[in-house]
């Protein structure tokens, strides 16, 4: 229970001066620009706009400047930006398929149609600092090109799904489930759970993802297929009445192929767990990816013995920013509720007495 | 249209900068709102809803009465309108030469290059595996 308490006012005032001025920092050191915080701090920026579900590079870099940093309050600020304005529709699925690819790889082929490209990945690094970036002006070295053909790169899963060894999706055309106008409910479908992971706490399911490889749920996953680069938005704007392109996005798909048994009606083939993700963030699609396919435990009939495959349990604790409300709310007063446990408390030890 | 929305705002002001346009007058916006982005289940399968992106959109009316639409991805009032615009004098006979020429196929011409960059960098960065004898 919260009492309206008054007063204060001045000690907020100073509180938030106070944060303007520690947000700048040294003033000897030259104000951060958004530009800059977009175009250098870019899997920071692409972070929010997973987790703030809200695709604007310029908006998650001003969110992350203003948070100073902080990522989860960012992405707070970027979906309450985002109830400011209203929604014009929605675009068709993203053709991943013909993903302009920056990166692309597999580790159940070594050779595959359109090959193994690493792209632009911190794999393959020494993770040692390299203190030649603490000084400025260090000059650009080319990058190296060869010559390529833009043909679209086929899915590794579409290979497997050719031999009848993988599991098809079910290509219901029915409306998904939306978040941002239904609550959550339960049992929640496939669009749901998908939803829910693609804007959840990168961290959380890095965790749970972790979980199922280490024993909780039983899954032996290889990573299908990792694919980053740019997908076309494509919109039927109602007065037109035919789809246009909007826009150009960068994405991250992660196909996890796990084993399955069988059951009574399907034969033992490869099931896929998802992961898509807004941007360059290919952790969080993998972990997503990870923890789709430990959620489908209940389709497929597996036993239910883990957190990963408890869809409450995950779908209730992903989302950061309603984690975060509510753990926060812990900062307001409860000066009422804690007097009513205090006299609780005396009245119990007198008793005891 | 898609040229439009994926160009830079400055981009299509910089390449109409030289052009005498006619007036025309907004009919609605520019505005931004959003649009919902959906992926598939496993790449192929049953939709979702991925997040939303902002978007702007603007409806223009020539002097000449051509009604010109546009939707682009981001916050650019200005490019949707220039879009918008562009879009009413593309469906003009009169402009239509004139406007391909001088908008849409430089930004045809970039786009392909911006692309054609991309592929050629991550060519370069494609593994080529050395043949060994044994490798399962």
């Amino acid at each position: 229970m919260y009492v309206a308490v008054k007063g204060g006012e001045a000690a907020i005032d100073a509180a938030h001066a106070w944060l303007a001025d520690a947000r700048r920092g040294d003033a000897a050191v030259p104000e951060l620009t958004t530009a800059q915080i977009e175009q250098q701090m870019t899997l920071a920026v692409d972070r929010v706009m997973a987790e703030g579900s809200c695709y604007d590079r310029g908006l998650a870099a001003l969110a992350l400047k203003q948070a100073r940093g902080d990522g989860i309050e960012a992405a707070f600020l970027l979906r309450a930006y985002r109830t400011t304005l209203t929604r014009f529709g929605h675009a068709a699925p993203l053709d991943t398929a013909a993903m302009g690819i920056t990166r692309r790889i597999s580790a159940t082929y070594k050779e595959l149609p359109g090959g193994q490209v690493l792209g632009p990945t911190f794999d393959y690094t020494h993770r040692l600092l390299d203190f030649a970036l603490a000084a400025e002006g260090v000059t650009r070295d080319a990058v190296p090109e060869r010559a390529a053909d833009e043909a679209a790169i086929p899915r590794v899963s579409e290979l497997l799904a050719r031999e009848g060894l993988m599991q098809r999706e079910e290509a219901a055309e029915a409306e998904p489930s939306d978040l941002t106008r239904e609550p959550l409910a339960f049992p929640a479908d496939r669009s749901a759970r998908l939803q829910n992971l693609a804007r959840g706490d990168e961290g959380f399911l890095l965790g749970l993802g972790y979980s199922t490889q280490r024993g909780y749920g039983n899954a032996h996953p290889f990573v299908g297929e990792i694919r980053q680069g740019g997908v076309m938005v494509e919109f039927t704007p109602p007065e037109l009445g035919f789809a246009i392109e909007i826009g150009e996005i960068d994405v991250t798909e992660c196909q996890m192929v796990n084993q399955f048994h069988g059951s009574l009606t399907e034969p033992p083939q490869f099931t896929r767990g998802y992961g898509l993700v807004f941007g360059s963030g290919e952790r969080k699609a993998m972990a997503m990816a990870l923890v789709d396919r430990a959620l489908r435990a209940a389709e497929l009939g597996e036993d239910i013995t883990a957190p990963a495959q408890d869809a409450e349990f995950v779908l209730y604790h992903s989302d950061n920013v309603e984690a975060t409300g509510f753990v926060e709310h812990l900062k307001l007063p409860h000066y009422v509720d804690f007097q009513s446990e205090l006299e609780n408390i005396r009245a119990m030890r007198r008793n005891a007495v | 249209m898609g040229l439009l929305a994926r160009a830079k705002g400055d981009a299509i002001a910089a390449l109409v900068a030289g052009i005498d346009l006619p007036t025309h007058t907004r009919i609605r916006g520019p505005e931004t709102g959003l649009v919902m982005l959906r992926g598939r289940a496993g790449g192929d399968g049953a939709a979702f809803n991925l997040g939303e992106m902002t978007t702007t959109r603007c409806t223009i009316r020539t002097s000449a009465g051509q009604v010109g639409h546009a939707y682009v991805a981001g916050r650019d009032g200005r490019q949707a309108e220039l879009a918008a615009l562009l879009d009413a004098l593309l469906q003009d006979a009169d402009w239509h030469d004139a406007m391909m020429a001088a908008v849409i196929e430089p930004l045809n011409a970039a786009e392909r290059a911006r692309h054609a960059l991309r592929a050629r960098r991550a060519a370069a960065t494609r593994v080529d595996f050395l043949a060994m004898a044994t490798m399962r």
